[in-house]
């Protein structure tokens, strides 16, 4: 059917005050603090006390927004004009942002010295403007990594707060929402700088292989080697990260340990990114491209982190026809950069908050593969109360169907799932509990009944 | 063997999945409503912005032409029972179909009747002005959506699920709405008075103009035919440019009344959903039992009803007699931000044959209920509200005629809340020691799935 027949009901008044003027004030605040470091791109305003400023108005607006947004309501689930605004629904608004964010990841990556990043000498424009705040946590001027890293956690940090009011009625939401905070602006963002103020190797203990893809380069092989008993510490965690820490929650708990309590990519995804996650595509053909490109990804880096170990142990870089550097350098500018962050995260307002996690990631590839085939981890369904309404599907920022398994009384099990627990949340009937059991391990994806009648007769299952 | 089937509603579609998982029978579904099925639950969410249109159909488009299901929009004019004939309304206009046009008539072998409901009108003056809806069809939501344009108040009359949902949808948009319920509480038919309480406040909270123990007298309307005003049982007149009728639906069926099939208030059916015409079925709200089972009423107008029976009707046409036996009573809803769970028999008045455990919170936001018989102590019933318990669970215990102290105990198993909500159940466990003086030593650990599957498992 075509779907302008049944508009998103755009007759009438769709567009009640979903936004006051003290939202308004707010999304203003935010937007000076945001002025102000996008003139200090050109040197001007180019003082400390503009940058605290800056930061200051950033908060503070997005904190009123949000404040304003949720308090005075009554807890619950706050979808309302979700369909109705152009800033969630791709109008020109999201495109805007969408483009504002593309472009500064693609100058943050391959143009840095356009925010005024300079490898001789002091920085300028953007880069410098962010020195009070390196300075006083590292003493050493910022790098434009270091303003990227302080805007990634404050984006998280401040919607991390936005999302708590939403979800305050749901302690799992909170928890998780705390979790990724803490793992962000403690684990990720202030102790590496910490340890970079005292001299020491520095590195961000939840980020793990393959997701950080340089883990087995040799430049970061022998930092940490040469790092003293830190560094080699630092090497064994890594090591044990992936063989034994990682399996083993996933194994208790499914992916969901990491991807939307820990990682840093789900962390923004889970906050900033969660006004968008009603766009993820819900198709079969999704799935399909899905399951191709986030295991081709997942090869291409087991195949890379291969070809560059070789060559550590090795000394050649030639690794059949193949040169180990240059495939690094690819795997570096497709994946690293273009994919995990130009269309990762610019594209939130267009195709969704977890496109980097569900098509790219080959942390979340094999995380998946063995939350599929061996955790306990599994969503439930609450008998036959299923009303197939589609708010489950609909809110699944990975695109899965969820209705499909739920109105069949079936477990979901399925790779993609960062066991968020929106579904279960948004769900109006309360059919749906993420959960994990020993016990029924290889019956995960049984039919259950959803239909009332008893087996003895024809054995009706969903 | 050519089925056709009436309506594509939820009891329509899963009699035709089903009729096509078992057997490679022809199938035609034919709807006056929509191309494709969609979740009529979820028209409430479309108002409100949640979801789109498609996103409430729970198979993507070319699901239907894969499986072989033919669809047909059109309207079913009559029918002729003696040459198995369908014959179309010739003047059914819709501009937004994609399906082929509906032909004159049909020819069927079986036929499945899942018309589905209309909204109850008690006679009321003006209630057939324009401007007076009830809403169960797609049509239905956009007729509430045109007249929204400008609305400056709304009158929603009946106190049910669908009247609680219009008030909803209207408060989503900041429109203002006043809902007269005869009842002296909400739905206090269904709920006990407690539970009924709960939702009065959570009503009033919105800022909802709850008028209770109120009566449609009269609609009043304008030179155009339009309602512009109320009139209640008290004297009161409310402006309004739209009136919501939700006091309850019927079956869809006034349109067959002189047909040879055997009507009372539905289509009558027996234990295989077979009406009196031979190959002809009847599913869904639209059907009405013969002798329902004890516990059930002759028509049940609900969700998971309907895809039972299209389940069960498909078995039988497809050489697996099967009787339709819907188990053990359940049913939920939302008010507002409160989810809504029953499982099991919960009275109005609990009497004197029977008894309840009650707990509820503070700001009256949460409840437990579990009914049980005071004479054997069995469990018989229980009532959830802002508290989610496993339907499984709760349907064992009532099955296998558990008594209160082994529920009580056992708790535990029913937890169906989120990870690291609070433990509810603690809170009516301690209701009960009151009560009783006695203690419950607990046995299982909190939140252990393992507990659960294995207590499904156990044979009594």
């Amino acid at each position: 059917m075509k779907e302008e027949i049944y508009p998103s009901m755009s007759l009438a008044n769709p567009h009640p005050p979903f936004v006051d003027w003290v939202q308004k004030l707010g999304v203003g605040i935010a937007l000076v603090g945001l002025g102000l470091m996008l003139v200090s791109l050109f040197n001007l305003a180019q003082t400390p006390s503009f940058f605290w400023i800056s930061l200051g108005c950033m908060t503070a607006g997005t904190l009123l927004f949000a404040w304003r947004q949720y308090a005075g309501t009554h807890p619950g689930i706050k979808n309302n004009g979700v369909w109705f605004s152009g800033m969630t629904t791709r109008g020109l608004i999201a495109w805007i942002a969408g483009i504002f964010l593309t472009l500064f990841y693609v100058l943050l990556y391959w143009y840095p010295e356009t925010l005024g990043f300079r490898s001789e000498g002091e920085s300028t424009g953007l880069v410098a403007f962010f020195n009070p705040l390196s300075m006083a946590l590292k003493n050493q001027p910022a790098t434009q990594w270091f303003v990227y890293g302080t805007l990634y956690t404050l984006a998280i940090v401040l919607f991390g707060v936005k999302f708590l009011f939403k979800y305050r009625h749901n302690r799992y939401h909170i928890l998780r929402t705390i979790s990724v905070i803490f793992f962000q602006l403690v684990i990720a963002f202030l102790l590496p700088e910490f340890l970079e103020r005292l001299n020491q190797p520095s590195m961000d203990l939840k980020n793990m292989w393959p997701l950080n893809y340089y883990f087995f380069f040799d430049w970061n092989l022998d930092r940490l080697i040469q790092g003293g008993n830190l560094g080699i510490f630092m090497l064994v965690w890594g090591i044990a990260l992936i063989l034994v820490i990682s399996p083993a929650l996933t194994y208790f708990y499914g992916k969901r340990w990491y991807c939307s309590w820990v990682c840093g990519c789900g962390g923004l995804a889970e906050t900033a990114g969660d006004p968008y996650r009603h766009l993820s595509d819900k198709s079969l053909k999704a799935w399909k491209i899905e399951r191709w490109l986030v295991h081709g990804v997942l090869v291409f880096a087991v195949v890379m982190t291969g070809m560059v170990l070789y060559t550590y142990f090795t000394g050649s870089s030639q690794v059949l026809f193949l040169n180990s550097y240059s495939v690094r350098g690819w795997y570096g500018f497709l994946i690293g950069a273009a994919f995990s962050g130009v269309v990762g995260v610019g594209f939130y307002p267009l195709m969704g908050n977890r496109v980097w996690c569900r098509f790219g990631c080959p942390m979340a590839a094999i995380l998946g593969l063995q939350q599929k085939f061996f955790s306990r981890f599994r969503i439930t369904t609450n008998g036959g109360q299923c009303i197939s309404c589609g708010n489950c599907s609909t809110y699944c920022e990975m695109g899965i169907d969820v209705r499909a398994y739920a109105q069949k009384g079936q477990n979901i099990v399925r790779a993609s799932c960062v066991g968020c627990g929106i579904c279960a949340a948004v769900c109006p009937r309360g059919v749906l509990r993420l959960e994990n059991g020993k016990i029924d391990i290889d019956q995960r994806t049984t039919d259950k009944r959803a239909v009332h009648i008893p087996y003895d007769e024809v054995g009706l299952m969903g | 063997m050519h089925i056709a089937i009436i309506g594509n509603g939820i009891s329509g579609i899963t009699a035709a999945r089903y009729i096509r998982k078992l057997s490679g029978h022809k199938i035609t579904v034919i709807s006056r409503e929509t191309d494709f099925f969609f979740s009529r639950t979820a028209l409430m969410y479309i108002y409100m912005g949640h979801m789109r249109f498609k996103d409430t159909k729970p198979y993507e488009d070319h699901f239907w032409e894969k499986n072989d299901i033919n669809l047909i929009r059109g309207s079913v004019a009559s029918i002729d029972f003696d040459s198995n004939t369908l014959h179309f309304e010739q003047d059914f206009i819709c501009n937004d179909s994609v399906l082929s046009k509906a032909p004159s008539h049909l020819q069927y072998d079986r036929l499945i009747l899942a018309l589905g409901s209309s909204p109850n009108k008690f006679g009321w003056p003006g209630q057939d002005l324009q401007r007076v809806h009830g809403l169960y069809t797609m049509q239905d939501l956009m007729q509430m959506e045109k007249l929204s344009k400008d609305l400056e108040r709304a009158v929603i009359v009946g106190g049910g699920l669908i009247g609680i949902e219009m008030a909803e949808m209207f408060h989503s948009r900041k429109i203002p709405v006043t809902m007269l319920v005869r009842e002296s509480s909400f739905w206090d038919m269904v709920l006990p008075a407690e539970e009924s309480a709960m939702v009065n406040q959570q009503i009033r909270i919105q800022d909802i103009d709850l008028r209770l123990d109120t009566e449609l007298e009269e609609i009043v309307g304008n030179d155009q035919g339009q309602a512009v005003r109320v009139k209640t049982n008290h004297g009161d007149s409310i402006d309004c440019q739209y009136v919501g009728l939700t006091a309850g639906v019927h079956p869809n069926v006034q349109w067959l009344k002189d047909s040879p099939l055997d009507i009372d208030r539905g289509i009558l059916v027996n234990e295989y959903l077979q009406t009196n015409l031979n190959g002809v079925y009847a599913i869904g709200d639209c059907a009405q039992l013969h002798a329902p089972d004890p516990g059930r009423k002759n028509i049940e107008a609900v969700w998971y009803t309907g895809r039972m029976m299209g389940e069960t009707a498909a078995y039988t046409i497809c050489g697996v007699p099967t009787e339709y036996h819907p188990g053990i009573w359940f049913n939920s809803a939302k008010f507002f931000d409160i989810e809504y769970q029953v499982y099991g028999n919960v009275p109005v008045d609990i009497s004197d044959d029977h008894d309840s455990l009650f707990w509820q919170d503070d700001d009256r936001e949460r409840s437990i209920r579990i009914v049980y018989s005071t004479d054997d102590q069995v469990v018989i019933g229980f009532n959830l509200m802002g508290v989610r318990f496993r339907q499984e669970v709760c349907e064992k215990w009532i099955r296998d005629h558990t008594p209160i102290a082994e529920v009580m105990r056992d708790l535990v198993l029913a937890n169906f809340d989120p990870e690291f909500s609070p433990y509810y159940h603690r809170k009516l466990q301690e209701v009960y020691e009151q009560k009783t003086g006695k203690v419950i030593e607990p046995q299982l650990k909190p939140r252990r799935f393992d507990s659960v599957f294995k207590f499904l498992k156990k044979e009594v």
